[in-house]
């Protein structure tokens, strides 16, 4: 579904993806994980085409996003919902007309159509109430949550988190996490979460990556990556307080 | 040499600058079809509302004082010669050719240009406009178009609003001042100015309109590193409309006074 072959990205004088090489199955749940400026949000926007590869390609289905321009970009953008890290909301619309705009942009649908769709979206991720607020009034985690909705709201084939419950409290984070998870099961959505969350990566991922400086040092199921050799990803869960049961073993016929 | 090497890199950046706002003015002029769009139609009205009626204050003030600058310094010296009664007519050949669409346009620059561009910066900065792209929402469509469509229309307004008050304030130092009666005044307000001076200062307004938008969204969509590049490119913005303005309106000038 998504395939990144050798891509290779500087940006402001160093190098921040360094032949970064996966490809994701259709109905997958992928997390990318690591540290701050690991280049997790820079993965994500290779596969959305906001940046361009300075080598190597980024695939959507049988689609070269990377070099894909004019109709065809636009036609495989529209195959997705993005969550951008810090929501991007527009702040003179309220958070319903957010959520709804995608549509009214997109799609002839009457207007209160859609505001009955993004009701439902916004009462998805808890925020039924707050469809009048404007985007200033509410708290980082709501304003994210609105980004969601938003994301969803098209009802795109494959869905990009950046960071989605970052800022959010424990239990609304799990609120999340199986909200990506209905997503999958229920409509086979293809998601792919970038995050620091292990606790949200073990618990709904079907395959994780871990990021470092630029390339892809693991990559693996939950139970294979929990057990990873790799010592960047045993100081990432660690510093989590995840420990790996009865992983020294394995180590040792590796 | 290295200071010659800075010069021209400067004035390549300066070209290609120029370039690229034209192709957004371009771009943006395309999309003006879809101003009375349902997502369009109800945006571009707030704009107008907002660049036109933000600045009032200002404008008021700025033009009725030039307009008294204007009677003061042309009648003191006119009436060595005992001719003060025209200065109605200097007052409002001045302010309709030149100094109305100037001064308004140098106050909407640093009023609504400076807004646009921090506006258009900070929605670079916190990803709004990369947003809009994945929804397949045309950022010049959605967000330059109505500002370049309020502003052209709303510029020759409020250029007829700025002469209307300068002249006023000439009327009352006139009066206050030199001893020319209202009367005389407003006669001689009309006698010497045709219609020309008006429309092409409303022309010359309309352009200012638009060289503000664009250099405003050009500057602002190119914001680079957060907080610090949306200051630079709301100061840049005030700069450089304010030297385009000027030398526009030169060349404009020229353009219908041989
Ligand atoms: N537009 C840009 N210009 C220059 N440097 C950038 C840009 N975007 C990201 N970077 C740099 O790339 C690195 C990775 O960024 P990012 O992918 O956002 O990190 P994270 O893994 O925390 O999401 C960081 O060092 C960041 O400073
Ligand atoms: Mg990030």
């Amino acid at each position: 579904m998504i395939r990144f072959e050798k891509v290779h990205k500087r940006l402001g004088g160093r190098t921040v993806l360094d032949g970064v090489d996966f490809e994701i199955a259709p109905g997958e749940t992928f997390f990318i994980v690591g540290t701050s400026g690991a280049g997790k949000s820079v993965s994500l926007k290779h596969m959305v085409r906001l940046l361009t590869p300075d080598s190597g390609r980024v695939w959507i289905g049988d689609d070269c996003v990377s070099e894909a321009r004019g109709r065809l970009l636009e036609k495989i953008r529209t195959r997705f919902g993005v969550l951008f890290q810090g929501a991007a909301l527009l702040n003179w619309m309220c958070a319903g007309d957010n959520v709804g705009l995608p549509l009214l942009e997109r799609t002839n649908r009457p207007e209160e159509e859609i505001e009955a769709l993004a009701r439902e979206k916004l009462a998805l991720v808890g925020l039924e109430t707050a469809y009048d607020k404007m985007p200033g009034e509410l708290s980082g985690g709501m304003r994210k949550r609105v980004g969601l909705a938003r994301a969803i709201i098209t009802s795109p084939e494959i869905i990009l988190y950046d960071e989605p419950t970052s800022g959010l409290d424990p239990v609304t984070s799990r609120s999340i996490d199986q909200l990506i998870d209905n997503l999958r099961q229920g409509l086979g959505v293809t998601s792919v979460v970038v995050t620091h969350d292990m606790h949200s990566a073990l618990a709904i991922a079907t395959r994780i990556a871990m990021l470092d400086a630029g390339r892809i040092v693991e990559l693996g199921t939950p139970a294979e990556f929990i057990k990873s050799p790799n010592e960047k990803v045993q100081q990432f869960l660690q510093a989590q307080y995840i420990t790996q049961r009865g992983a020294w073993e394995k180590t040792g016929t590796l | 040499m290295n200071a010659w090497a800075r010069l021209g890199r400067q004035v390549l950046t300066a070209l290609r600058d120029t370039g690229r706002a034209l192709v957004l003015l371009a771009e943006a002029t395309s999309q003006v079809v879809f101003v009375f769009s349902r997502q369009n139609r109800s945006d571009t009205l707030h704009q107008m509302f907002v660049s036109g009626i933000k600045s009032l204050g200002v404008i008021t003030v700025v033009a009725f004082f030039t307009g008294m600058i204007l009677a003061l310094q042309t009648g003191l010296e006119m009436r060595r010669y005992g001719q003060e009664v025209y200065i109605g007519s200097v007052v409002t050949l001045v302010l309709l050719r030149e100094m109305g669409p100037f001064m308004t346009g140098l106050i909407i620059a640093a009023s609504v240009g400076s807004a646009i561009a921090a506006q258009m910066g900070t929605m670079v900065v916190s990803e709004e406009i990369s947003a809009l792209e994945i929804m397949g929402i045309n950022p010049v469509r959605f967000l330059v178009m109505p500002r370049l469509v309020a502003l052209a229309v709303m510029m020759p307004f409020l250029t007829l609003y700025t002469n209307a008050i300068g002249i006023l304030g000439g009327a009352i130092v006139g009066y206050t001042q030199l001893d020319v009666s209202f009367i005389a005044y407003f006669d001689n307000c009309t006698r010497y100015a045709e219609n020309k001076d008006l429309l092409v200062g409303l022309f010359k307004a309309f352009v200012f309109g638009v060289i503000v938008v664009t250099v405003a969204c050009h500057q602002g969509f190119a914001t680079t590193e957060g907080a610090v590049g949306v200051g630079r490119a709301t100061r840049r913005t005030v700069i450089i409309s304010f030297l385009t303005i000027l030398t526009m309106g030169y060349f404009l000038t020229r353009m219908f006074y041989k």
